[in-house]
């Protein structure tokens, strides 16, 4: 009797969630299948043909490139401003840096919207700078900068970076060494997976983005509903199709780097020469 | 093996004190003279300023104002710990992690630009030196606390110091590790005859390694003195009771010996106007029916340890008597139990 109710209920389950996967990846195919087929409205039946991808190239390419200049731009000042502050936040862990640590957040809370009208209210009078995509840039990097700054900042804090330092320092490393041997590349993982989040951010921006550009700097997702606002929705599909080929590989990068490392701990010593008696360290 | 170690350095503190950022003064003006190859520990309960101490000699704090710290006559105050050519071991190793063991002891050699060749061979001898030639290519997070704690001496060593800082550098292991390195660490002092601080809180390791202890407390120095001194002769009855265990006795000087509730203790010297008289067990001996005794009481309990039995006798004092007999006393709680106790072993304070 209990068996059976076992498999029914493992069924039901299996059932709900194969549901729930389809109504979120569903969408996904058919936007696909859209930017591939001849005539959306008349289904797969009027072919496949990669026509609207090349539209979307020959109209849209110049979105795509500064998009990719901007998000690098971006990864570049985060890298410059953000490592460093998430350092001396490391170092100095008082109510004073947790303060700013809060205020960092504050560009994510904040809609896009008002970020961007307090940027125009600002500097939209200075014309060269208003047009050029630098502006944007200004725009993405507040946005992005405290994801750099927590990324790092949460690995620094996983280590005890203060006695590392004075380990290196009793060695006769200044600071400029210290920074470069000890603190940087014991940081890397933090730096990548925050470089990844930067650069897969400000590709995909559009709230703010959307009121910061110009006619002449329009990033991909601002291209892109302007595909959709403005011609047919198979080109809209074709550039959402490339998008998605330009931002999942950055996905995969950031999940291959965020899985925990595997420990490589090699309990027994083969030779067992080193520790007088070989026992386990006790754990703190 | 021909690690030459420089000439031994000699080390001053004059008047060093610490008083930290939030007010808090963790250190007393304190004099300190290290003689030139001494091993010196600095002993004492956690927060007692044993740790700043060794900070302020390897420059990672600075005294108050007019605090003084010289290596052989040369004023090293304004130095920071790059300069100071200190080797130091931590509580927690510090070793890097993103380097290989050979990377970690030779750091400090690629800070000093030593020519590739010698950085190679002091490596080797390094690692020769601390038996772990094995684990060269080993990352820090493959290596068990032992050999941690090897791979800090020996990057610490490789850089040949003018002095040597441990802090607490065997508390992060088990017991028997860390008595089997303890071992280890003071033959390696003894042959390199280097001038090493050692601080610690565990009295064992300090009696075993020090040539002088010094017993610190609420950032004063408590006591200096070798490990025999610092035992047999507290100077206060903090030291007293911090080092090994210590039998009180209250009482009062009587008919030429220390009269006490449980009998009359042999009194060697002039007489004293202390109404406490302190002891070890190892003074205290259990005496047969027909000996003459000093104490008599009442077995309270008794600890079968192995290599001997310890006895906790009432003696109508505040404490019971803590008395170490031999294995095969079989005495049981309630009997009867006569003591005699060494004058030589007695101390008033």
């Amino acid at each position: 009797m209990f068996m059976p109710n076992r498999k029914i209920l493992f069924r039901l389950q299996l059932a709900f969630t194969l549901a729930v996967c389809a109504f979120l990846v569903v969408p996904v195919v058919l936007s696909i299948l859209a930017g591939l087929t001849v005539n959306y409205f008349a289904g797969l039946s009027s072919g496949l043909t990669l026509r609207w991808v090349f539209a979307v190239w020959d109209g849209y390419r110049d979105t795509i490139f500064l998009s990719l200049g901007i998000a690098l731009a971006c990864l570049l000042i985060t890298l410059l401003l953000g490592v460093p502050t998430a350092y001396v936040l490391a170092r100095s862990r008082n109510r004073m840096s947790r303060l700013i640590e809060e205020l960092l957040v504050l560009p994510i809370a904040m809609p896009g919207l008002a970020t961007a009208l307090a940027l125009i209210a600002t500097y939209g009078t200075l014309g060269g700078f208003r047009t050029s995509w630098a502006f944007i840039l200004i725009g993405h990097v507040l946005f992005t900068l405290p994801f750099m700054v927590r990324s790092v900042l949460a690995v620094l804090s996983a280590i005890d970076l203060k006695t590392l330092e004075e380990g290196a320092a009793s060695l006769g490393a200044g600071f400029r060494q210290r920074f470069f041997d000890i603190v940087l590349p014991n940081c890397r993982n933090g730096i990548l997976a925050g470089s990844l989040m930067v650069v897969t951010l400000s590709m995909g921006e559009f709230n703010m983005t959307w009121l910061l550009h110009t006619p002449l700097t329009k990033t991909l997702p601002v291209g892109l509903a302007d595909a959709y606002a403005s011609l047919r929705l198979e080109i809209g599909s074709a550039y959402t199709l490339i998008f998605f080929l330009m931002i999942v590989p950055l996905l995969l990068a950031m999940q291959t780097i965020s899985r925990p490392r595997t420990t490589r701990f090699i309990s027994d010593d083969p030779d067992n020469t080193l520790d007088i008696l070989p026992v386990p360290e006790t754990k703190k | 093996m021909n690690f030459i170690p420089p000439k031994p350095l000699s080390i001053r503190l004059q008047s060093c004190a610490k008083t930290f950022a939030d007010g808090v003064r963790v250190l007393e003006p304190l004099d300190l003279h290290i003689n030139a190859g001494e091993t010196l520990v600095l002993l004492g309960p956690s927060g007692c300023g044993k740790t700043t101490t060794l900070r302020l000699i390897a420059g990672l704090e600075q005294p108050d104002v007019g605090g003084k710290v010289l290596f052989d006559d040369e004023d090293v105050t304004p130095q920071s710990i790059e300069a100071r050519n200190v080797g130091m071991v931590f509580q927690s190793y510090a070793l890097f992690p993103n380097m290989t063991v050979a990377e970690n002891i030779g750091y400090g050699l690629r800070i000093r630009r030593l020519p590739t060749a010698e950085q190679r061979s002091r490596i080797s001898e390094m690692l020769s030196m601390m038996r772990i030639e094995k684990l060269a290519d080993r990352h820090i997070d493959q290596l068990s606390g032992g050999q941690r704690q090897r791979v800090a001496l020996a990057r610490a060593l490789a850089v040949r110091p003018r002095a040597l800082l441990l802090d607490e550098p065997l508390t992060a292991l088990d017991a028997q590790l860390r008595e089997s390195l303890r071992v280890e660490i003071n033959l390696l002092l003894r042959r390199l005859g280097i001038t090493t601080i050692y601080v610690t809180h565990d009295q064992t390791e300090a009696m075993a390694l020090g040539d002088r202890i010094i017993v610190m407390s609420h950032g004063r120095v408590e006591q200096t003195g070798t490990p025999r001194e610092i035992y047999h002769q507290p100077a206060s009855a903090f030291v007293a009771n911090f080092i090994g265990t210590m039998n009180q006795m209250h009482g009062e000087m009587k008919n030429g010996g220390f009269a006490c509730a449980a009998g009359l203790l042999r009194w060697p010297g002039k007489a004293t106007a202390a109404n406490e008289l302190l002891f070890r067990p190892e003074d205290v001996s259990v005496v047969a029916e027909h000996e003459a005794a000093d104490l008599v009481g009442t077995v309270a309990a008794a600890f079968f340890i192995g290599d001997r039995t310890r006895l906790f006798v009432d003696v109508g004092d505040k404490q019971p008597l803590v008395v170490e007999s031999m294995a095969r006393c079989t005495l049981q709680p309630g009997q009867q139990v006569r003591l005699q106790v060494d004058p030589r072993g007695l101390l008033a304070l």
